[in-house]
C-alpha cells in the first residue's frame, strides 16, 4: 500500500502547475494512493539488465534539412487564438 | 448498416448526390442528439464541400475514393467548421487554425467530415463519462455506456448515422468502445498514419484508426490515411496494401491469460464462437500463453500517464486555451488555468506522471515500466514465431452501467486490460464483433498481429463476417 501525504499532494500539484481546491486535493490524495498501489505490483518483476523501450519502431532521431519552410496560417490567425494579446504579442501577468 | 461504396456509387453516377448524402446524414445526428454522440455538427462547411463535389461530377471531373462519402471526427482531431474541444473547459472556444493530416488526406478524397464526436477530456478515460460536455449512451442500450475514449465515434458508427468516423487509440480508445457498440475498429501498427494535427495524449502509443461496420470499409479508410508525413516524424514509409486474400491455415493463438474467471463468462462464450468460426475456415486455434499480459496495464499507467504529464504541459493559459481571470502572477494564472481547464481525471494523470517522473522515483517506476515494456515486446515476439495472429476478447466485459465505475479509477483503468498490451508493444489490432449476450449488448474479440500486418489482419476479420 503506497501511502501519500497531504505534503505529497501538495508536492505534485505544484509540479504540475494545478492549483487545487481543498476539497480535490483530498478526493485525489485517495486516488492517487490507489492508482501507486495498483502500479507498485510491476516492482516484483525482475528486469536485472533489460534496456528500456522508449520507441518501438527502432527510429532515431529523424532529421530535416535546416531551411525556412513558408506557413499558410498568418501571424494574425495565432495571435487571435489567445486569450489577451496586443501589438503582435501575448500579453501575461507579471512574471517578478 | 450503409457502405462507404454504396454512397460513392450513388453519388458518382448521380442517383443521389453529395448535398443529399450529407443532409441526410445530419438529419439522423439531429434525430439521435439524445445519445450525445456529437459535440458539434459542422453543417455550413459539410454542404458547401458536398455542392463543390456535386459540381465536379456534373461537369465530369475525377472525383477521390471516398466522392460525397459523410464521416465524423473525434473531436481531439484539428478540424475546420467548429472549435477543436477535447471534450474539455480548456479547450471549448478553440478553433484550429490548421487540419490533421489524415482529415486532410480524406477530404482529398472527397470524404466529407459532418460533425465532431464525444470523447473522455483530453482521450483520458474507457467510457466517455470524463467528457466535460456529458456522457455519450450506448447505441444498443441508453443506461450502459458508449465505451471510450473514442464513445461518440463509436456510437455514430453503430447507429449509421455516418459509415466511419475516426478515433485515437492510446491504450484501448478505438477498440473498446468498438466493442461496446457492435462495430469494427482498429488501432493500426504504431507510426501507420500520421498523428499531426491531433490533441497529443501518450507520443509513444497514439495511433490514428477508424471504426466502421465493416472490415472492407476499414481496409479503404486506412489505405486513405497510411503513410509519410514530413509533419508527423514518427510515420512509416506506406506499406498498407488492401488485400482480400487470407492464407488457408493459419495459425491463432488465444491468449489464455485473457480468458480467466476475471473475465465475464458471456464474453468468454462469445469469443470461445469466435474460435469455432475460425476454426470453420480452416484455421488452428490453439492456447498461448503471455505471462507478462497481466503487468502490461500497470506498465501502461506508469508510461502513459508520464508522457500525458508531459504532453499536457502546453496547456497554460497563455497562447491559447482558457485562461482563468484575474490571476495576478504568472504561476496564478498557470495553475488556476489548468485546474479550471481539466477534468479530474486529466489532474490524476498528470499528477501520476509529475509522481513517477520526479527524482528518486525515476527508476523504480518510469524505467522499470520500459524495461517491462521491452520483455513484454519480446513476448510478443516470441509468440508471433509460432503463431500468425493473436486473439483475445477486446474487454473483460460487455457496455457497463453509466456512473458504475465512476468512482473507483483503478476500476475503470481495468477496461483496458486487455487492449493495452498492443498499444505498448506499438502493433496492429482490430476489435470484432463477436455477438450479443442475453441483455442485448455487443461483445466484440481482439485480433492482434506483427508489426505492419495490418493488411492482413483486417483480410483476416473480413473474412470471417460480421456477426
Amino acid at each position: 500500500m503506497s501511502t501519500i501525504t497531504t505534503e505529497d499532494v501538495r508536492h505534485l500539484a505544484q509540479l504540475s502547475s494545478l492549483q487545487l481546491s481543498d476539497e480535490e486535493a483530498q478526493n485525489l490524495q485517495t486516488d492517487l494512493e490507489n492508482i501507486l498501489t495498483y502500479i507498485d505490483q510491476l516492482g516484483t518483476l525482475d528486469t536485472t539488465g533489460v534496456e528500456p523501450t522508449y520507441q518501438v519502431t527502432g527510429l532515431e532521431n529523424v532529421w530535416r534539412d535546416d531551411v525556412v519552410q513558408a506557413s499558410d496560417i498568418s501571424r494574425d490567425t495565432l495571435l487571435a487564438l489567445a486569450p489577451d494579446a496586443t501589438e503582435n504579442a501575448v500579453k501575461v501577468p507579471k512574471v517578478l | 448498416m450503409t457502405k462507404i461504396s454504396d454512397i460513392v456509387s450513388r453519388v458518382t453516377t448521380q442517383a443521389s448526390s453529395a448535398r443529399a448524402e450529407v443532409e441526410a446524414a445530419l438529419e439522423r445526428a439531429q434525430t439521435a442528439e439524445e445519445y450525445h454522440a456529437l459535440l458539434s455538427l459542422t453543417a455550413e462547411r459539410a454542404l458547401q464541400r458536398a455542392d463543390q463535389i456535386d459540381a465536379q461530377i456534373t461537369a465530369g471531373e475525377k472525383v477521390g475514393k471516398l466522392a460525397g462519402v459523410p464521416f465524423v471526427v473525434k473531436d481531439n482531431y484539428l478540424a475546420f467548421g467548429a472549435p477543436t474541444t477535447a471534450a474539455s473547459k480548456m479547450l471549448e472556444n478553440f478553433n484550429a487554425p490548421l487540419q490533421a493530416t489524415v482529415v486532410e488526406k480524406l477530404e482529398a478524397e472527397g470524404a466529407i467530415c459532418i460533425g465532431k464526436s464525444n470523447l473522455d477530456a483530453f482521450a483520458h478515460g474507457g467510457s466517455t463519462e470524463n467528457s466535460a460536455f456529458g456522457v455519450t449512451k450506448n447505441a444498443f442500450d441508453q443506461s450502459k455506456v458508449a465505451g471510450g475514449s473514442s464513445g461518440g465515434s463509436a456510437v455514430v458508427t453503430a447507429l449509421d448515422i455516418v459509415p466511419f468516423a475516426l478515433g485515437s487509440d492510446t491504450g484501448g480508445s478505438i477498440r473498446q468502445p468498438a466493442s461496446f457498440n457492435g462495430v469494427f475498429g482498429i488501432k493500426p501498427t504504431y507510426g501507420m498514419s500520421s498523428r499531426y494535427g491531433v490533441v497529443a495524449m501518450a507520443s509513444s502509443t497514439d495511433v490514428m484508426g477508424c471504426f466502421a461496420t465493416s472490415a472492407d470499409d476499414i481496409s479503404l479508410v486506412m489505405s486513405i490515411m497510411a503513410g509519410r508525413d514530413d509533419k508527423d516524424m514518427t510515420t512509416l514509409p506506406d506499406y498498407f496494401a488492401p488485400t482480400s486474400d487470407v492464407s488457408s491455415g493459419l495459425k491463432i493463438g488465444i491468449v489464455k491469460e485473457t480468458m480467466n474467471e476475471d473475465v465475464d463468462e458471456d464474453v468468454r462464450v462469445a469469443t470461445n464462437s469466435y474460435i469455432e468460426k475460425l476454426r470453420a475456415a480452416g484455421h488452428t486455434v490453439t492456447e498461448a500463453s503471455m505471462p507478462l499480459a497481466p503487468l502490461a496495464l500497470a506498465m501502461y499507467y506508469i508510461i502513459v500517464p508520464a508522457e500525458v504529464s508531459s504532453n499536457l504541459a502546453r496547456y497554460d493559459g497563455v497562447r491559447f486555451g482558457r485562461r482563468a481571470e484575474g490571476a495576478m502572477t504568472l504561476a496564478e494564472l498557470y495553475g488556476r488555468s489548468r485546474d479550471e481547464g481539466f477534468v479530474t481525471e486529466n489532474k490524476r494523470r498528470i499528477m501520476i506522471g509529475s509522481y513517477v517522473l520526479s527524482s528518486g522515483f525515476f527508476d523504480a517506476y518510469y524505467q522499470q515500466a520500459q524495461k517491462a515494456r521491452t520483455l513484454l515486446i519480446n513476448e510478443f515476439n516470441d509468440l508471433f514465431k509460432e503463431y500468425d495472429f493473436l486473439l483475445s476478447p477486446t474487454a473483460p466485459t460487455a457496455a457497463f452501467g453509466i456512473g458504475e465505475n465512476t468512482s473507483d479509477p483503478v476500476k475503470m483503468y481495468l477496461a483496458d486490460v486487455m487492449t493495452v498490451p498492443a498499444s505498448l508493444a506499438g502493433i496492429p489490432a482490430i476489435s470484432v464483433p463477436a455477438g450479443f449476450n442475453d441483455h442485448h449488448l455487443p461483445i466484440g474479440v481482439q485480433i492482434m498481429g506483427p508489426m505492419k500486418s495490418d493488411a492482413a489482419l483486417i483480410a483476416l476479420a473480413a473474412s470471417i463476417g460480421e456477426q
